[in-house]
Order: C-alpha cells, then sequence, then structure tokens
C-alpha cells in the first residue's frame, strides 16, 4: 500500500436486485484518516454500497479497492484490513461479552500475547467492566453497539465500515459512540460511517450524500451547507403548511421551499421574491404568515436542495 | 486452515450447542430415547403367543404337549376349548391367534408308530407375526419330538425314521428368532447416529442466518473451508459420544454380542458421521432456516435409513429396482458393517466392499460441503 493511495476508492460501482438498481455507478474516493459520513433516505444504497466494499456483496458492475487492494479478487486480504459493523446487530446473543470477543479475536488472529489487553480494552470502550461473564442478548442498544465496534477492531484494522451503527439506539449512547469514532479517527482510522440522522453528519470531516444509489454530493459538512444552496434560506413561520408548501413552489424567485419541523424554509434566489414580500404574497393566497427570518442552513437543508435538484433532473431528462 | 480459526469456530459452536436446550436435546436425550423406543419397540420377537388348546384326547401324554407350548416361554394358553367351533369364536374375539389341536386318538398313534399328527391353527391376519407364531410352533414341536425319539431309542435301540427330518428345519427359525433383536439394534444404531448427526449440523448454519450473525461472521478473514471443519470438529465429538453410547447400551444393555474389533468399529463409524454430519451441514447451508433444515435433514436420513438401509427389512427382499436404489443408501453401508463387526466378528479386511462404499459417499459429501458454502450475501 503506498501512502497516496486513497483507503477507499470506487469506480463505475453498481449493484442491481433484479430490475431495481440499488448502487448506481458509483465513484466514491476516501482518503487514509477521515471520518466519512453516508447520508442519505433509507433506500439510498448505503448499505449495499458498505457491503459491496467488504466483499459480501458482489458488484453487478464496476470496482472497489479497499485498502489498495481488489474486493473482488482478493476478498480475504482486504477483510484482514477491515471492520465491519452491521445494521443489524450481529454478536453472538448466547455467548457472553468475553466469549464474543475471544471468538472474533481467534477469528482475526489476534496475537496470543495482545488478546487479554485488547479485551480489556474492548470491554472498558464499551462499558462493560464487570460484566464481561452477561449474556449479550441481555445487554441494552448502547452497550451492545459499543461492544459491536470493539469485536469489529479488536484485529485493529486501518478502515472501518460501520453501517447505521446508532440506528435505535438513544441519544446519549449515540453522543458516546461518537466520541469512540473520534478517539479512533485520531489513531489514524479510516471511516465509512452511514447514517440518517443528520446532525451526525456534522461530526464527520466529509460527507457523502447519496440518493437513489447515486452519489450527488461529497464535501466537508461546511463546504456543503455554504456553497450548495444556490440562495439566501429563509424560515416562514406558516398554516396551513401544506397550502403554503404548493403556493410558494410556484412563486416566482423561490429556487426551493420544503416543509421543516412546523415551519417552511424557503430558498429565495436573486430575482423574484425578496424575504419581506413573503407574508403578503401568502397572505393573498389565503394563508397567515408571521415572521420571517434567515437562518444559516443545515446539512438537512443542503440535501433535500440536492435531492430535489436531482429530481428535477431525471425529469428534464 | 489456521488451526487458531478452526478452534476459535470449534469452541463457539460447543459454547452455542451448550446453551441452546433444543441442540442439547438433540445430542444427548434423542440418542436415549431412540434406543430405548427403537431396541425396545422394534423386534421381531413375539413373546407369549395368545394360544387355546382344543385336547380332544386330554391323556397324559396330550396333556405333556400342552405343557409344552407354557413352558417354551413364547406362548399363553389363553383358553381349554371344549368343541372345534370354539377356535373360530376364540379367533373372532381376538383372545388367541394360535390354536392348538390334538387329535382324540394321539398316545395311541403315538405308540404305534412313533409319530402322531397334531394340528395348529393360525390367526394369519397379520402374516408377519401368524410366520413367527408359526416357527415357534415348529421350535416346540422339534423339541418335543427330539425327546420323544430320545425315549423310543432307548426303548427301542433304533432311531424312528421319521423324526430327523422334522427336527431340522425349525432351528433355522429358532436362531432367526431369538436373534432377531442383535440383528436389529445395530441398525439402531445407524438409525440413531444418522439421525442425530444431520439434525445436529442442519441446524449450525441456518442458525447464523436466522439470528443475524451471519454478516458479522462472514466479513471476517475465515475461509468457507474453516467455517465447515471449525463447525463440523464438535459435532464430530458429540457424534463419536454418541456412537459410544449406543454401542454401550447395545452391547451392555441389550445384550447383542460383539464379536469384531474396536478399531473397525471406530473406522467406520467415523466415515458414517463424516457422511451424516456433511449431510446436515449441507442442508444447513442451502435451507437458511433452523426448522426448514432440520425438517429436511430428518427426511433425508429417516427415511431412507429406516426402509432402505436393510435395518428391518432385508434388502435381498426388495424388487430388484428397489435394490438398485439401495446402493446409493448410505446407512446400508453402514448397517451391514456394523452386523458384521457385531455379529460375525469381521474385521476391517473382510469389509473393504462396504467400507469403500461408505468412504466413496464420505468423500463425496466432503467435496459437496466444502463448496457448499459462500462468503456471500447473494
Amino acid at each position: 500500500m503506498s501512502g497516496a493511495a486513497p483507503a477507499v476508492l470506487t469506480r463505475g460501482l453498481s449493484k442491481k436486485f433484479g430490475a431495481f438498481t440499488a448502487v448506481d455507478h458509483l465513484d466514491l474516493s476516501i482518503e487514509k484518516g477521515q471520518v466519512v459520513g453516508f447520508i442519505g433516505p433509507n433506500g439510498a444504497g448505503k448499505s449495499t454500497t458498505i457491503r459491496m466494499l467488504c466483499g459480501l456483496l458482489r458488484p453487478t458492475e464496476g470496482t472497489a479497492m479497499v485498502a489498495g487492494l481488489d474486493v473482488g479478487r482478493e476478498p480475504e486480504a482486504v477483510r484482514e484490513h477491515i471492520g465491519y459493523m452491521s445494521q443489524k446487530f450481529s454478536l453472538y446473543g448466547d455467548l457472553t461479552v468475553r466469549e464474543n470477543l475471544r471468538f472474533f479475536g481467534g477469528i482475526y488472529r489476534v496475537p496470543r500475547r495482545d488478546i487479554e489487553e485488547r479485551t480489556r480494552a474492548a470491554v472498558s470502550m464499551a462499558g462493560l467492566e464487570g460484566r464481561e461473564g452477561v449474556l449479550v442478548r441481555t445487554l441494552a442498544g448502547g452497550w451492545k453497539q459499543r461492544l459491536a465496534l470493539g469485536c469489529a477492531i479488536l484485529h485493529r484494522p486501518p478502515i472501518l465500515f460501520l453501517d447505521e451503527p446508532t440506528s435505535g439506539v438513544e441519544p446519549e449512547a449515540r453522543r458516546r459512540f461518537w466520541d469512540l469514532i473520534h478517539e479512533l479517527a485520531g489513531g489514524g482510522v479510516t471511516i465509512l460511517v452511514s447514517t440518517h440522522y443528520m446532525e451526525e453528519a456534522e461530526y464527520c470531516n466529509r460527507i457523502a450524500l447519496i440518493d437513489r444509489g447515486k452519489l450527488i454530493a461529497m464535501g466537508a459538512p461546511g463546504e456543503l451547507r455554504s456553497q450548495r444552496l444556490g440562495g439566501q434560506l429563509v424560515e416562514v413561520e406558516c398554516a396551513p403548511l401544506g397550502a403554503a408548501l404548493q403556493a410558494l413552489a410556484a412563486a416566482p424567485g423561490v429556487i426551493e421551499a420544503a416543509i421543516f419541523g412546523d415551519k417552511l424554509h424557503v430558498v429565495l434566489g436573486e430575482a423574484g421574491l425578496g424575504p419581506a414580500e413573503l407574508p403578503g404574497f401568502l397572505a393573498t393566497r389565503g394563508i397567515q404568515a408571521g415572521q420571517v427570518r434567515s437562518v444559516a442552513p443545515s446539512l438537512e437543508d443542503v440535501f433535500v436542495h440536492l435531492v430535489s435538484g436531482a429530481q428535477d433532473e431525471r425529469i428534464a431528462a | 486452515m489456521k488451526a487458531r480459526r478452526l478452534l476459535a469456530m470449534a469452541y463457539k459452536e460447543m459454547l452455542q450447542v451448550w446453551r441452546d436446550p433444543r441442540s442439547l436435546a438433540v445430542a444427548l436425550l434423542m440418542p436415549l430415547m431412540q434406543m430405548v423406543l427403537l431396541g425396545y419397540g422394534v423386534s421381531l420377537d413375539i413373546k407369549r403367543v395368545p394360544l387355546c388348546v382344543f385336547d380332544q384326547e386330554n391323556s397324559q401324554q396330550s396333556r405333556a404337549v400342552v405343557e409344552r407350548f407354557v413352558s417354551s416361554g413364547w406362548f399363553e394358553i389363553r383358553r381349554t376349548l371344549g368343541r372345534e367351533a370354539g377356535i373360530r369364536d376364540a379367533m373372532d374375539r381376538g383372545e388367541c391367534i394360535a390354536a392348538a389341536v390334538i387329535p382324540a386318538d394321539f398316545s395311541r398313534q403315538l405308540a404305534a408308530t412313533g409319530s402322531a399328527p397334531l394340528q395348529a391353527v393360525f390367526d394369519a391376519t397379520d402374516v408377519n407375526t401368524t410366520n413367527i407364531a408359526l416357527g415357534y410352533a415348529q421350535g416346540v414341536i422339534a423339541q418335543a419330538n427330539a425327546d420323544i425319539a430320545a425315549r423310543w431309542t432307548a426303548a427301542h435301540g433304533v432311531r424312528p425314521s421319521l423324526v430327523g427330518q422334522v427336527d431340522l428345519e425349525p432351528s433355522t427359525w429358532f436362531n432367526e428368532t431369538l436373534d432377531s433383536r442383535n440383528f436389529i439394534i445395530p441398525g439402531v444404531v445407524a438409525v440413531i447416529l444418522a439421525l442425530v448427526g444431520a439434525q445436529l449440523t442442519s441446524l449450525t448454519v441456518s442458525r447464523e442466518w436466522e439470528r443475524g450473525t451471519m454478516e458479522q461472521l462472514i466479513s471476517t478473514p475465515v475461509t468457507a473451508l474453516e467455517v465447515m471443519v471449525g463447525k463440523l470438529m464438535p459435532y464430530f465429538a458429540i457424534g463419536l459420544l454418541d456412537a459410544a453410547f449406543c454401542l454401550v447400551a447395545a452391547i451392555y444393555w441389550f445384550g447383542v454380542p460383539f464379536r469384531g474389533s474396536v478399531l473397525a468399529l471406530f473406522t467406520t463409524t467415523a466415515l458414517f458421521l463424516v457422511v451424516v454430519l456433511g449431510m446436515g451441514y449441507v442442508i444447513s447451508v442451502r435451507v437458511r432456516s433452523q426448522l426448514g433444515a432440520s425438517q429436511v435433514a430428518l427426511l433425508v436420513t429417516m427415511l431412507p435409513t429406516t426402509l432402505l438401509s436393510g435395518y428391518t427389512f432385508p434388502i435381498d427382499q426388495m424388487p430388484a429396482p428397489i435394490r438398485a436404489i439401495t446402493l446409493a443408501v448410505y446407512s446400508r453401508y453402514y448397517v451391514t458393517v456394523l452386523r458384521a463387526i457385531f455379529l460375525k466378528g469381521s474385521g476391517l479386511a473382510d469389509l473393504w466392499l462396504p467400507l469403500l462404499g461408505l468412504a466413496f459417499y464420505a468423500a463425496v459429501i466432503v467435496v459437496i460441503a466444502a463448496r457448499a458454502f459462500r462468503k456471500r450475501l447473494d
């Protein structure tokens, strides 16, 4: 492995399940040592991509290089260099914490002189000291996830694939999990982590936005926020939301409008309606509008914008 | 293959069996239950055939003959009849399946000619039972003949011409009926091992699919071959343990004579285990649910082993096409070998043909099993 080669590199990576295209000519490049957030709605192709990178699914087309190795040709060699956490919890529930760690330690052939220390480290990382002899199926979600991470890094892999590791875990446990991810990244581990929690994306060095199997944007969170929207973002309090959304979508100068909680987020272009004219515009259509204020775009705004842009392109094509 | 991974795999599998009540029951309880059920239940011996007696003479000698039926232990007198029509009634009511009719001039004929007729009537609804009861009756009469002949010889100084013919044939009957358990029990061992072996391994891969642990496992560098060998190791040990239990029970509990070598027994049992464990494993890989896999395993082990291995139904008596099919039934080789080792005391050299069959089968299964498992989700 040369120093400059990316940790993960895919070219035209595609996966079809029958007529359904889950991943569509994905070109992804991840530099070493980065934490890359893989963001997209359910069914966007995140899991399928990660599974192909681990050699669990065979790509229909394209290639994937992980740790400088071709996944299709040398899957076992690739697996020596990666740790993987699947979306569904997949440790052995009928084995204890220690037995699970020992099993994966054996499978990964962790040097015998290191096994004791690494097991201890994993137990302490998961916060399971004193509960080494407990059956894993009796643990609560957060502990399970941290233990699964502990098992996945027993062999100290330089690359980690985490598929929605925090889904279904309570917020406090999610935060602790991200602390662990940053600790690992601090140690030089490259991490590709998928999530559908937008706020988690902010914790990443880079974000890869994926929708319907296609990579629609990739960059640092700040970069994406500032460059991608194409206009000024305002938040509008109004009711009813549905009618307002319809009215604004067709209004001059509105690049985009989307429901955001109990308010609307509207992107306004240079020409057309200004922020101050919005309440009036809505009032003529029988919609009550309250405060309009300028807000800093969140990643969710960017994502909505990019996804709808991709949709428009599809419609135009 | 790396020893470290094999051991990790085998140890994990052992723990899972130990903590899974269903697997544990299959591994430990099933052999015990089957041994009792099949060992006692499936027997060609019929003890205490219900018998009616119509003794028209009622002399000391006729009573002595009747007494022989009772003291043989195979017959039990249910009723002594006063008229011939009573036989039909008793059989209709299911009181007896055999009746002995002794003519009025029984002892006179015997004294005059050294031979006398005794009519035996059987309810032949169940042909098998009738045959066996007939065998018993012939045995009783043969013994009686022998005694009478001995007395005749003592009294007259010459052997009566008729007697010799009668007491030869029943002795083959004798042996078979007496030894039917000895004949069946080795087959029972084969049935149990086939059943238990395939059942256990049928759960091993399907369990991982069902519980979602497979995805983590195949993301590791463990190879498909390591998964197979590592998983099968503990089941092989369990299989040998079960085999030892069954064989010890066969010899010491059921009293089946063991005349062969332990080495031959161990070698063939190990080969047979490879076949059934491998089959269960292949099924487990293909059928991804535990329930489905265990049912398929039951089907492919139980049916051919009970019906076509020659364990109860002799292969020689099957129609030619069926006989040809039995050549493909792996358990027939093991049943053949087990019987030969137990009863004839054959060694490995005598058994090369069925051993070859078994070894061939084992090799084929191992190759199929090694190719069956792919470390992929699609």
